[in-house]
């Protein structure tokens, strides 16, 4: 069926894809200028991403942000597919509905306030148990917080996709639970797992607000960084970071939606090929009424 | 739980120390627990009128940035929608890539187009078509550019699932008997899209409420977003109670349309 498309719509989603990408391509064009002036053009130039390899203080900041997101969005992979798990395997258990009302609350909670509570909750602690000062340690429990709630909203729904059945069937044929989990469900949630991983990574690298309130002296992430200079007005060294942390991140995104698509669609071939050699049917049928 | 603490700490005290707050739960000589609660925090709230001008101010901002987010990305997630299946992936990749990058760095991009001799003034007085460099950055107006352009995503990605499941074959029911195609928008695919626009609107409007960065890269020095008076308090008074009362009642405000949220998004999940 190929219907009408009008016009309109197609130009109302060009100008909006438009005004998506144009400050990005602008930000990226600059980042070339050898003028430090924004409003004029001086000749092409990489003086600016030569002075970056010089900021000591620049990729300190760097390097403290990567061991954070490493380590938090790996954490928060880890304890986000559990909770994803329980919140869609089992159906009841007492504090269900707190467990999911709480996971996903800092996804819609606005980032001062998830920055400001936690905080708070530092701080007590601190008072109580005299444990965790304020740097890298804070910095890491409070992003993996925030980024629990997205890899459980992704896994959750990868999992409430998948086919159950095939689960069933592995216990059915004698595979202990533990065996068919490894052997079925996480290859089946393989891809939600390594997407939210990168989104965890990602948006861990990118926060500023949360890392801010729960920072502590000497642990100074690179958003923060970029933030005290930014706050100056524009300036060209930081275009030339800006240009490098957008296209390191677009690659890798780009790259791994390529890669998940490239696993999708093979095992789709390969359900196809398995049901097309497959010739009984009707047990298939059968199976799926038992279950 | 951090929830908690953080009430507890709108109780206190403000006092210049490390941490700057009083205990609420002391030890008496006695041994018995004594609690003093201190309403400080909270009645300079309510008496100062920059708080309640602050929590309007940013409700308005974040209402009508929603709505001009919700009439650009409408027609968008409606266009995706109805492309053709391959055409669709790849829109859908290019809407959510600009939500991979920096947040930061993109509203920091923003200022290099809207600053008064950014690319937009440049252009448009190389062009002759205006004398004057406009006036954007540093106004409430670039406060609504940044957050529509921010957070355009969030609004298409919900109206596009709403959209896309919607039944075709509706639609061409009310072809058939005769209906016009605007008529049959209004009346099938606008109300089915209705979870969808709902579901958008709130994960632009609740993070724009409470929105910081925008505000303070691109707002004037004036301006009351009440993320912003929130970090002023905390970051430049010292002042954690005040700090901690405004996050309270700022919370207490947001927990319906969060409720909302969570409600329909989680139907959208199980149903």
């Amino acid at each position: 069926m190929e219907e009408r498309y009008p016009p309109l719509l197609v130009s109302v989603l060009c100008i909006g894809l438009a005004v998506l990408y144009l400050p990005i391509l602008v930000l990226i064009a600059y980042s070339f200028n050898a003028s430090p002036l924004v409003s004029v053009w001086g000749g092409l130039s990489t003086a600016w991403y030569v002075q970056l390899l010089h900021n000591r203080q620049l990729l300190d900041a760097a390097l403290l942000s990567l061991e954070v997101a490493l380590s938090a969005s790996t954490a928060a992979v880890v304890f986000g597919t559990l909770a994803a798990i329980s919140l869609v395997r089992f159906a009841r258990f007492p504090g269900r509905l707190l467990l999911s009302g709480m996971v996903t609350a800092p996804l819609v909670m606005p980032e001062v306030i998830t920055g400001i509570t936690q905080l708070m909750l530092f701080v007590s602690l601190l008072q109580t148990f005299s444990w965790p000062h304020r740097g890298f340690l804070t910095l890491v429990i409070a992003h993996v917080t925030f980024c629990i709630a997205y890899v459980t909203v992704t896994v959750q729904s990868r999992l409430l996709s998948a086919d159950r059945s095939l689960e069933e069937a592995a216990q059915d044929l004698g595979s202990g639970p533990g065996r068919a989990f490894l052997e079925i469900t996480l290859p089946i949630i393989s891809p939600a797992i390594v997407s939210s991983w990168l989104l965890s990574f990602t948006l861990s690298l990118d926060d500023l607000v949360i890392s801010s309130f729960v920072t502590g002296p000497g642990a100074t992430t690179l958003p923060m960084l970029i933030y005290s200079k930014v706050k100056l007005g524009v300036s060209p060294d930081i275009n030339a970071l800006a240009s490098l942390i957008i296209a390191v991140v677009g690659s890798c995104v780009i790259f791994a939606g390529w890669l998940m698509r490239r696993t999708e669609r093979r095992r789709e071939l390969e359900m196809r090929m398995a049901e097309h050699t497959d010739d009984s049917p009707s047990a298939a049928a059968a199976i799926r009424s038992l279950s | 739980m951090p929830f908690f603490f953080t009430l507890k700490i709108s109780f206190a005290e403000s006092v210049i120390q490390i941490p700057p707050f009083t205990d609420i739960v002391t030890r008496t000589p006695d041994h018995h627990l004594h609690l003093s609660l201190s309403f400080t925090s909270f009645r300079y709230l309510f008496t100062d009128e920059l708080y309640g001008l602050a929590y309007l101010f940013s409700l308005r901002t974040a209402f009508l940035s929603t709505l001009i987010c919700l009439l650009i990305g409408y027609p968008m997630a409606y266009a995706i929608a109805r492309a053709p299946h391959g055409t669709q992936n790849i829109l859908l990749l290019v809407v959510i890539l600009p939500f991979w990058t920096s947040f930061l760095l993109r509203v920091y991009a923003l200022e290099a187009i809207i600053d008064n001799d950014g690319l937009l003034n440049t252009l448009l007085l190389r062009l002759g078509l205006i004398s004057h460099p406009l006036l954007i950055m540093r106004t409430n107006l670039a406060i609504y550019i940044g957050i529509v352009y921010s957070y355009l995503p969030f609004m298409v990605l919900p109206l596009f699932t709403a959209l896309e499941k919607l039944d075709r074959t509706l639609l061409e029911a009310a072809a058939d008997l005769g209906s016009a195609p605007w008529r049959a928008f209004l009346e099938i695919t606008l109300p089915l899209s209705v979870p969808g626009i709902i579901a958008g609107s709130l994960l632009v409007f609740i993070p724009a409420v409470g929105e910081f960065v925008i505000p303070s890269l691109l707002g004037g020095p004036g301006n009351l977003m009440i993320g912003r008076v929130m970090w002023d308090e905390f970051f430049g008074n010292h002042d954690w109670p005040t700090a901690s009362a405004v996050a309270i009642a700022f919370l207490v405000l947001l927990v319906g349309p969060i409720a909302i949220y969570q409600h329909v998004s989680g139907r959208q999940l199980e149903g």
